[in-house]
């Protein structure tokens, strides 16, 4: 059994029932920045960290094409591979806007991730708590914050 | 063949007494091509699963050494799905009432992947 690891308890449902359900192989719920709070089926933490920004980046890249073509934003995308699926959908949390990079293999669907998708944001955005107040941004904080989240995802 | 033509071939599924809706899925990505379904008929749902369900299916019955599934027929409580695959890449879909006449419904079903070869 692959592990679910999260940096904040109530995202732990929600993750492991989607990845029940639509079969998943990989999640890694984030920020826009690619600040991780959840994340399933990887091992490594630099795997994490190089889909995070990946993931972002490529949100970012057609974010930014939408905004050309006049289009508000693009939901969702995805890439299908011969083996393997991967899905970029975005969604909106209490605390701000989150994205949910996905990958899939021939066991699912991209018809299956999306369905379970919508359930995995409605779950979330009932289990999510109301942000905390903005506290200033120390980038001795922001090194112990992101420390302390990788070992949370990774148990070291 | 358009998607208005895909339409209309299906359309005549739910002429059939008892039928809530019939689609056209994509057999690999669970994702709907046509429709037309009722109300209250949750397609994108019933599209993913659909296929997943053959899909799994498939994959059991050919361990089994009896081949691929011609027609898949899943009786619940509230309804039945009926799911026959057309080549390699579309399922035909239907979703009926648990009473309905399952013989007339793949007749028709069989009519239109008639239509759509």
């Amino acid at each position: 059994m692959k592990p679910t690891r999260v940096v904040e308890p109530w995202a732990a449902p929600p993750l492991e029932r989607f990845v029940a359900e639509s079969a998943a192989r990989l999640v890694l719920l984030m920020s826009p920045s690619g600040q991780v709070f959840a994340q399933h089926g990887f091992t490594r933490a630099v795997d994490v960290m190089s889909a995070a920004a990946l993931g972002a980046g490529i949100v970012a890249s057609t974010g930014e094409m939408a905004r050309m073509v006049e289009e508000p934003s693009f939901a969702a995308l995805n890439h299908q591979g011969a083996h393997h699926g991967i899905f970029l959908g975005s969604f909106t949390l209490p605390r701000g806007p989150m994205l949910a990079l996905v990958v899939y293999g021939p066991d699912s669907s991209v018809g299956l991730v999306q369905l379970f998708f919508e359930e995995l944001v409605r779950d979330l955005v009932q289990s999510a708590p109301a942000p905390a107040p903005a506290r200033p941004a120390l980038a001795a904080d922001f090194e112990n914050d992101l420390n302390e989240s990788l070992a949370t995802l990774f148990r070291t | 063949m358009s998607s208005a033509a895909y339409r209309r071939v299906i359309e005549a599924i739910t002429r059939v007494r008892g039928v809530r809706g019939a689609m056209l899925v994509a057999a690999a990505d669970g994702l709907i091509v046509a429709d037309a379904l009722m109300e209250g008929v949750r397609g994108n749902a019933v599209a993913a699963l659909a296929a997943s369900l053959v899909k799994r299916v498939g994959n059991a019955s050919e361990a089994s050494g009896v081949g691929r599934p011609h027609f898949v027929q899943l009786r619940g409580t509230e309804g039945m799905l009926l799911t026959l695959p057309t080549g390699e890449e579309l399922l035909l879909v239907a979703v009926a009432d648990p009473d309905v006449n399952v013989g007339l419904v793949r007749l028709e079903m069989l009519r239109a992947a008639e239509g759509l070869a």
